[in-house]
């Protein structure tokens, strides 16, 4: 008969005082840990801004490197950026058919057996080291014919294959089968259904895997390291001439002495990140579009 | 029997009266149930329509011991039966019984499912729609098919209705037979000023018969709906019905519901489907009973068809 009343929901044990301190301490390392990731990214373009943009100014994409009359560098880059133009373009040609065609084969024409057996290849491909591809492709078209931007061109295109189809054989896989059969059940061929249904309701997403492959391989730089490293300082268009490109200017200005030269690097650094991030904002924006889109379809 | 009068008066009837006819307590054959009346009708609305519906009409279905199975495991084994022109049949039974299955052979869209494979023989107008040589293409041309689910294309309304005609040549007067194909669906006023905007904007409801046009505007000879008013609501259901009824005097017909008084109000006949266990054990759908709408529904044959209709089991 104690007139005191202690709720059920008393004081906490020790026991469960503990627990929650340990949650509490867990909750704040995963926020450390995120905040960490985000910290880096911020750092990274923040330096590269910095440096890079007391370079930025209009000789930079206008002129291309050269010497002055006291022998010292001078000049900007504009053979890099219209050599990593080229070069990606190039690339981009060659992947994104062979991409878009595989990943079809892959979604429509394949059994469960070679779909997943083409899958895992990509995947293994796209685990290769791109120094690998890079000597693959030299010893393939480089040796004997030396330096070019096609030789470039086709070890970048190895490297986006893979993103490209992998991305499109999943858009293609939100497609609701009942558009496929809508179509074939007013005539249409298992080929004519792709083409002229399944395709255009799912070009959005090709889009946008070829957006994020160009931006992935842009700054791929042991590829071109072993099939276009070196090169004349001036603009060529002839795409079997080796050319300039950004991942080498950065990395052969930043090694020389002159100082001109490591602002140079800078600045391609900044360059080619900021045309990276914002391909791949670009990018993911599109592809929260493009399946809302399809999404309507079901 | 007091409604034999409307219900055989006249074979090439098209539009049987929607209202319920007088008192039925005098019908044989439903003696010991009572709960006729208890399934909102159901006897009352079937008993309006003709008791020989097929009678002088050309066959067009002809389908003799079929069995469909999904990799070696039958879904629907011996149907026999015949489905008449410009007359709208209708498949009932509960899930799982193989109407939707036996449905889709019928335009060789089971093709689509590997593994799946059809025996015995289906004739259109005689020929048989499984025979080596057989393009499969011209097949779906004369016997279209509406979904559950409506599907349109994300594309336009024109390019949706259009898309069947231009894959198959009939170019000629495209915007006049887009627009007869929507006027027969019921659906051009509604849309006739937005043609070109996308369909996906469409209810769900007005795609439905967005995809009916789409089926009639190839001009088949055939049509095959897969519970098309499934998916929509009441009101929508009554505009698919209505509109199926119209239809039939040009197009012949096959629908499969699960809705016993959507096949009672716009059936001519009527294929009661239900699973059959074997003494392995196996579950296949077989094929009860197929008569008139008007004696399926008020003096089944089978007890197993009067079980269903009155609503005791399924």
């Amino acid at each position: 008969m104690s007139s005191v009343v202690t709720s059920p929901f008393g004081s906490p044990s020790r026991r469960s005082r503990r627990r929650k301190m340990v949650g509490r301490m867990m909750e704040a390392l995963c926020t450390l840990a995120a905040l960490a990731a985000m910290a880096v990214l911020i750092l990274v373009v923040y330096a590269v801004f910095r440096r890079g943009a007391s370079a930025l100014n209009l000789n930079l994409v206008t002129e291309v490197p050269s010497t002055d009359a006291y022998g010292n560098t001078t000049g900007g880059i504009k053979n890099s950026i219209i050599g990593t133009v080229i070069i990606t373009g190039i690339a981009t040609l060659i992947a994104v058919p062979f991409g878009i065609l595989i990943a079809i084969f892959n979604a429509e024409f394949a059994s469960r057996r070679t779909a997943d057996a083409i899958r895992l290849v990509l995947n293994l491909l796209a685990g290769v080291p791109t120094i690998v591809v890079g000597v693959f492709i030299f010893g393939l078209l480089v040796v004997g014919h030396g330096y070019s931007a096609y030789a470039a061109a086709v070890a970048l295109s190895i490297v986006m294959v893979p993103i490209i189809a992998r991305s499109t054989e999943e858009v293609l896989a939100l497609v609701p089968a009942q558009l496929r059969e809508g179509g074939m059940a007013l005539g249409a061929t298992r080929a004519r259904t792709v083409v002229t249904i399944i395709l255009p309701t799912a070009v959005g997403g090709m889009v946008t895997a070829t957006i994020l492959a160009i931006a992935r391989a842009a700054g791929e730089t042991a590829p071109i390291l072993l099939t276009c490293s070196i090169f004349a300082n001036q603009v060529t268009l002839d795409p079997r001439q080796a050319m300039g490109s950004l991942p080498m200017t950065i990395y052969l200005d930043a090694e020389q002495p002159s100082q001109y030269a490591q602002h140079q690097a800078w600045a391609a650094a900044l360059i080619l990140m900021a045309f990276v991030l914002v391909a791949a904002i670009a990018g993911r924006l599109l592809s929260l579009r493009s399946r809302r889109r399809i999404e309507q379809t079901r | 029997m007091p409604d034999s009068d409307i219900a055989t008066s006249t074979q090439s009837m098209t539009d049987p009266p929607r209202t319920e006819p007088s008192d039925q307590d005098a019908q044989p054959g439903d003696v010991q149930e009572a709960p006729q009346r208890n399934q909102g009708g159901l006897a009352d609305i079937a008993a309006a329509r003709a008791e020989n519906p097929t009678e002088g009409r050309e066959v067009v279905f002809d389908l003799d011991d079929v069995m469909v199975s999904y990799n070696g495991r039958p879904a629907i084994t011996g149907v026999n039966m015949q489905v008449h022109n410009q007359l709208v049949t209708a498949f009932i039974g509960p899930s799982g019984c193989g109407k939707t299955t036996l449905l889709r052979s019928m335009n060789r869209m089971n093709d689509l499912i590997s593994g799946a494979k059809v025996e015995g023989t289906i004739r259109y107008h005689g020929n048989d729609l499984n025979a080596s040589g057989v393009d499969a293409v011209e097949v779906r041309r004369r016997i279209g098919m509406v979904f559950q689910r409506p599907n349109p294309f994300p594309k336009s309304i024109f390019d949706n209705v259009a898309y069947g005609m231009r894959l198959h040549g009939m170019k000629d007067g495209l915007n006049d037979r887009v627009e007869k194909a929507l006027r027969q669906s019921g659906l051009w006023e509604e849309v006739k000023d937005r043609l070109k905007q996308s369909a996906l904007g469409l209810s769900g409801g007005q795609q439905q018969r967005l995809c009916i046009a789409r089926a009639l505007a190839i001009e088949p000879d055939v049509v095959l709906m897969d519970e098309p008013a499934s998916a929509l609501d009441p009101i929508a259901t009554q505009r698919i019905e209505d509109l199926v009824d119209e239809l039939k005097t040009d197009y012949t017909i096959v629908i499969v519901t699960h809705n016993m008084q959507q096949a009672a109000r716009v059936a001519d006949k009527t294929a009661f489907f239900s699973v059959d266990i074997d003494n392995t054990g196996n579950r296949s759908g077989i094929l009860v009973e197929f008569d008139s709408t008007s004696t399926l529904f008020t003096n089944p044959t089978d007890p197993r068809t009067e079980a269903y209709v009155t609503g005791r089991f399924g």
